[in-house]
């Protein structure tokens, strides 16, 4: 059934495919900057601030994309018994981390000037913090436990539980009276941003992503030459 | 113009300092990276060296172990 996921198929893939998006993050990431530092309106309540929101919410969209991704490639890896879900979501998880703690520190940043201070125990703030706690927990298992069948048991578990936190954070606005503001962007129904706004930021959205498969394919591929040299060994 | 751009009506500092945190996690994220994959390539390369033939030969069968070494002489 996962035949197409062999990892001697996806290498041909993978190992080709990090300059093409290396290239293609750059143009985009070029653009998106542009966008959001220079040709981008000023908020009229926030002044120039709001720039922050161009670089502090695709951080926070991704590393909750990629968490989510995480725990549904364990769990189906876990399901199926297929360790190569187990390796894309392993290698998957270093740029989620690093995207997580982007969106806290500019947050932080943009926290300053908006509300008066670098953080506040808010609900969006603290269940990103622990979002962040869980991406350590996941990637510290992997180095920790060295007996394989314990360590896919214990990295879909820390996973399973972490998810829980997924919804909390999209929704911790709504529930709690937070300091965040409640989502601008609905895909369901009208956004309530500014297309002049709305577009740096999807630009520099797509950058992120691009930036994420770069860093994935380059670990997934680390990690597959990890497993020949261990193959080299046993011959 | 610049200075405008530089100084975003007091913002600049906070606006700057938010773009130049990211970009700066990503070249140490894109490092470390690419440190660990240049380090199992030539850990892969060295291994390889050290067969014999008949063992170079089976490992040779395998098309992933062709692709390392030839993507190898890149780096």
């Amino acid at each position: 059934m996962f035949k197409i996921f062999e990892p001697g198929k996806i290498f041909l893939i993978t190992s080709k495919a990090p300059k093409y998006v290396m290239i293609l993050f750059i143009i985009v990431l070029s653009i998106g900057l542009l966008e959001a530092l220079i040709f981008s309106p000023e908020d009229y309540k926030q002044s120039h601030s709001v720039r922050i929101m161009y670089v502090h919410v695709p951080a926070a969209w991704i590393s909750l994309g990629i968490f989510s991704s995480v725990a549904f490639l364990s769990l189906v890896g876990y399901i199926f018994k297929n360790k190569n879900f187990f390796l894309i979501a392993k290698s998957l998880a270093p740029s989620g981390l690093v995207f997580n703690i982007i969106a806290l520190v500019t947050g932080s940043i943009w926290g300053k000037p908006t509300w008066g201070t670098w953080w506040a125990w808010d609900a969006r703030i603290t269940s990103m913090l622990i979002l962040a706690l869980f991406y350590v927990m996941y990637l510290i298992a992997w180095r920790i436990y060295e007996d394989k069948e314990q360590v896919l048991k214990i990295t879909t578990t820390i996973t399973i539980i972490g998810i829980v936190n997924v919804p909390i954070i999209k929704y911790s606005v709504d529930w709690w009276n937070t300091l965040h503001q409640p989502a601008s962007i609905n895909i369901l129904s009208k956004s309530s941003i500014h297309s002049s706004m709305m577009f740096p930021l999807l630009v520099m959205t797509a950058a992120f992503a691009l930036f994420s498969l770069l860093i994935f394919l380059m670990k997934y591929n680390t990690e597959l030459i990890k497993i020949k040299n261990k193959g080299l060994d046993r011959l | 113009m610049i200075e405008e751009i530089l100084y975003m009506n007091g913002y600049g500092v906070y606006v700057w300092s938010a773009f130049f945190f990211t970009l700066i996690s990503f070249t140490t994220l894109y490092v470390i990276i690419k440190i660990q994959y240049i380090k199992e390539k030539n850990k892969f390369v060295t291994k390889f060296g050290a067969l014999d033939s008949e063992k170079a030969e089976r490992a040779r069968l395998q098309i992933i172990n062709k692709e390392i070494l030839s993507s190898s002489q890149s780096i």
